[in-house]
């Protein structure tokens, strides 16, 4: 059986916003990846940027909070 | 063969292109439909075109840059959707019906369409834009060049206009986009449409527009948006209010790297050689007898165009006989700009537009020339 755990995933307006966000963490190396929106933030499709909580805290201060929309703590 | 008849597609790529167009068609997905690697790969490939777009056309964010099928559609998204009944626009006889038809349409709807003239050698009236201000006045909508003769419109000077009367300033950039530089911000022009097959060296299907920030446009298409997929209306960001359906990535991909080509050799680099190969041209036709060259080849900023007759001969038949018998492809007839011909009193006899690419040597120029000054001596013995 799979195991859930935490993570903090971050949901964007738009589709170019969450690939700009990617191009973004990949120079910088920020840990993380794209994943296809949880139903927790939005039915539907989209994207979002997931990652680990200590690693959330590590970057938080460092990450621009004006190119995502929101943060949610998500069980996957 | 040589082709001159860049200003329909250009025909020489950077050979990136192909292989941008090969590679995507390997490994792209959707884009912005899912997080599997085929579908990011495809979104990573419309980011970095809109990156390479906004670069090129100086737009201060990738957002600002929407695709469309080609600098049709992209006219047709922009016109409609932000013209309205009542609303009154000045435009050129430079245009193509790129412009001409959706404006049209949109007059039969209630808009109102005033056109701006030409001096003798075809060069716009500007002059004309005063007395043509209406209190309703709503847009400029003027070509970057004339894809008849080449003449180009002085954008600056449309700038000034628009700014100062409030209109929105509207440039058809199928002509002069990866051509001339262009700076949205600096000229602030509010919508420039363009192709992907011509100067900006990607493949025919690609095309989009620039849009000034905060430019409400209505859409002219609303469907899938691979976001919010639950709501009844088409979501309202940038770029997604303008891109319903999935893009045209394999194009793009292409697109992507033409652009990425033009902003390693420099616009104005490749410029300076189109623009000496078509002056080379018209120096050695311009006093064959019988010959008519169309245009003020003297402008600064001109497309790479250069547009004659030989005495009275239709332009299909010239076009023919260059291609038969000299192997070189131009194009003849009336360009789809009706209202520069009739202004050039060419509607009936058309014009052959011989038209350059910085990938065309000197050896070819040349061979055209003296194809012309052949076929005059022929022609003109019959």
């Amino acid at each position: 059986m799979r195991i859930k755990r935490s993570y903090i995933v971050l949901s964007f307006r738009t589709t170019l916003e969450a690939m700009e966000w990617e191009k973004q963490c990949h120079v910088r190396q920020v840990p993380g990846r794209l994943i296809p929106l949880p139903r927790e933030i939005s039915a539907g499709c989209g994207l979002a940027w997931r990652m680990l909580p200590e690693d959330w805290q590590s970057w938080q201060a460092e990450l621009d909070e004006t190119r995502f929309d929101k943060v949610t703590p998500v069980e996957q | 063969m040589i082709y001159l008849d860049n200003a329909a597609t250009t025909l020489h790529k950077p050979p990136q292109v192909e292989q941008a167009i090969l590679e995507a068609l390997h490994t792209a997905g959707n884009p912005g439909r899912g997080a599997h690697e085929p579908t990011l790969h495809a979104a990573r490939i419309v980011l970095d075109t809109r990156l390479a777009l906004a670069e090129l056309f100086h737009a201060p964010d990738p957002s600002c840059i929407v695709f469309a099928a080609n600098a049709t559609m992209a006219l047709n998204t922009v016109l409609n959707g932000v013209l309205h009944p009542g609303d009154h626009v000045i435009t050129t006889v430079y245009e193509h019906n790129s412009v001409l038809r959706p404006l049209y349409r949109l007059r039969a709807q209630g808009v109102e369409v005033s056109f701006t003239g030409v001096d003798d050698a075809a060069r716009l009236c500007y002059d004309q834009w005063e007395t043509l201000l209406r209190p309703t006045t709503r847009a400029l909508v003027v070509t970057g060049a004339s894809n008849v003769t080449g003449n180009g419109t002085n954008l600056v000077r449309a700038a000034d206009f628009a700014h100062r009367h409030g209109l929105l300033l509207i440039v058809d950039a199928a002509q002069t986009a990866g051509a001339q530089p262009i700076d949205v911000q600096q000229l602030g022009i509010d919508a420039l449409c363009f192709t992907g097959h011509k100067a900006l060296l990607g493949p025919q299907g690609t095309g989009g527009a620039y849009v000034r920030p905060g430019l409400q446009i209505a859409p002219l298409l609303v469907g899938g948006s691979g976001v919010h997929s639950f709501d009844e209306t088409h979501p309202l960001q940038m770029p997604t209010v303008l891109e319903a359906g999935t893009l045209n990535v394999h194009g793009l991909a292409g697109l992507c790297a033409g652009v990425q080509w033009l902003l390693e050799q420099g616009v104005e680099n490749l410029a300076a050689r189109e623009a000496a190969l078509a002056r080379l041209f018209y120096e050695q036709v311009r006093t064959a007898p019988g010959v008519t060259v169309y245009g003020d080849m003297t402008m600064q900023h001109r497309a790479p165009i250069v547009a004659l007759n030989i005495g009275q001969e239709d332009s299909a038949r010239v076009a023919d006989i260059l291609w038969e018998d000299y192997g070189i492809c131009v194009r003849a007839g009336a360009h789809c700009a009706p209202l520069m011909h009739k202004a050039l009193g060419t509607a009936e006899q058309g014009v052959v537009r011989f038209s350059f690419s910085h990938f065309n040597t000197e050896q070819e120029v040349q061979q055209a020339a003296q194809a012309v000054c052949a076929l005059t001596r022929e022609l003109l013995c019959e």
